[in-house]
């Protein structure tokens, strides 16, 4: 194996493509060295993306921020101005292993590593965020959401990285928030969960809502039933049980050591309710 | 393996080693530096045995390569103690009992230092949250938050 720390994408995306053998992008490193330990992978070449410049930055644009790949779970939840404006997708990276796993995770990483209960994932896809993509051909942009494709399995090509997940702004009175379920109070992969983002009218009903559900399927899944469900209500007692209902329909989850098909499907559709009525304070509305 | 000359500072001194490009921290710190305070539990990031600080950051050091450690400080809990005089926390742990084997506190003691360096007065909610990922198997957490807590009242009166 060997080890490259480029200092610019080009040059990532250089020593990606001309490596004949197995390649890993190493940011955090909190999946890919648990692979190398396990044998599950045994690179040829590892391409340390920490030192490309701005790759560790959170950058203010256009109203919302850009945050380059490199950037620790930790270093997100200290932003205090990412915080108010996104504190969903905060909340969902912030949930990611232990303090020392906050330290070197990041949310790209997340991303890469494709797993359907990925809780970084719903957050973003909930929030319309787009992953900037450094290839041969120069950058591109993609939705997050059509980045993962199966799981482990995602859109980034191998002579490709993500360089950077931009937040969009948002519109007065919006709120975000993600809820998982684990069996214990911390540090376990989710077993279902779900994103809701909203921005609400002025009379306090619901404008616009995306819901997006981890964990229930071979990727996280968008569910615009459950968003339709929203749209020109409050989350009252019948419109809350129609998105629940919406939200069970829409999972295709397995069973495993985890959770049962049944039990995530019944799970993942009180989440939704539940982050929508977080979602639903936090953008200013009352019931 | 080609092997790779890393410079590097640890617990405040300048440090050169070699190692391999899929050796982690953790084995360089105990195998090339002699410095086996860092423990290795599960190796996968899980138990929290093997903490360290990278640039002031709490980390797993077997979740970092040594390759990474270049032009990084590191601090370990070989740096905890200043001379002879053991830190305060060292010395909560031992007045409070809050060890028996022992694998678990150096990483659960790096852990704790660097959540008071943070903020001097956590809250016990905060402070079980932020300790969540240091396993300990046998002394049970009662008697590490209660040494923990002892230790931040000593600090901020000190």
């Amino acid at each position: 194996m060997r080890y490259a720390r480029p200092e610019t994408a080009t040059e990532a995306v250089g020593l990606l493509a001309n490596e004949a053998g197995v390649t890993r992008v190493l940011a955090g490193g909190t999946d890919v060295l648990v692979q190398l330990r396990a044998g599950s992978v045994t690179p040829d070449l590892i391409v340390d993306i920490k030192r490309i410049a701005g790759l560790r930055a959170i950058t203010p644009e256009a109203g919302g921020f850009r945050i380059g790949a490199a950037v620790s779970g930790a270093e997100l939840g200290e932003h205090a101005a990412l915080c108010a404006l996104w504190p969903g997708v905060v909340e969902g990276c912030n949930l990611i292993g232990s303090t020392q796993v906050q330290g070197r995770a990041t949310m790209a990483g997340n991303l890469c590593n494709g797993s359907p209960a990925a809780d970084a994932v719903p957050g973003l896809v909930a929030a319309e965020a787009t992953a900037r993509i450094e290839g041969p051909t120069g950058p591109r942009e993609c939705a997050v959401a059509d980045i993962p494709t199966g799981p482990g399995k995602t859109a980034v090509q191998r002579d490709e990285i993500v360089t950077s997940i931009f937040l969009p702004a948002r519109p007065a009175r919006s709120g975000d928030a993600y809820l998982r379920f684990i069996p214990r109070t911390e540090m376990d992969i989710a077993v279902a969960s779900a994103a809701v983002n909203l921005t609400l009218a002025t009379d306090g009903t619901i404008a616009a809502a995306r819901v997006v559900l981890g964990a229930v399927a071979p990727t996280v899944v968008l569910v615009t039933e459950a968003a339709t469900a929203l749209i020109g209500n409050r989350p009252d007692a019948a419109t809350l049980a129609t998105l629940q209902a919406a939200c069970s329909a829409a999972c295709n989850p397995i069973d495993d050591k985890r959770g049962t098909a049944e039990f995530r499907t019944q799970v993942a559709g009180v989440l939704a309710k539940r982050a929508t009525l977080i979602a639903y304070a936090r953008a200013g509305g009352s019931l | 393996m080609k092997t790779v000359p890393v410079s590097t500072t640890i617990n405040g001194d300048a440090a050169e080693f070699i190692c391999a490009p899929d050796e982690t921290l953790l084995d360089v710190l105990r195998n090339r530096m002699g410095l086996t305070g860092a423990k290795e539990g599960c190796g996968t990031g899980d138990c929290g045995a093997c903490s360290v600080t990278l640039d002031g950051r709490l980390v797993c050091s077997c979740l970092v390569l040594g390759v990474e450690a270049e032009g990084a400080e590191i601090a370990t809990i070989e740096g905890l103690a200043t001379g002879d005089g053991l830190h305060p926390l060292q010395q909560a742990f031992i007045d409070h009992a809050a060890l028996q084997c022992g694998i678990c506190t150096p990483g659960i003691l790096v852990a704790a230092k660097a959540l008071l360096d943070k903020n001097p007065d956590p809250s016990e909610t905060e402070l079980r949250y932020w300790l969540a990922g240091n396993l300990c198997r046998c002394t049970g957490y009662d008697k590490i938050i209660r040494a923990v807590q002892a230790a931040a009242r000593q600090m901020r009166s000190a």
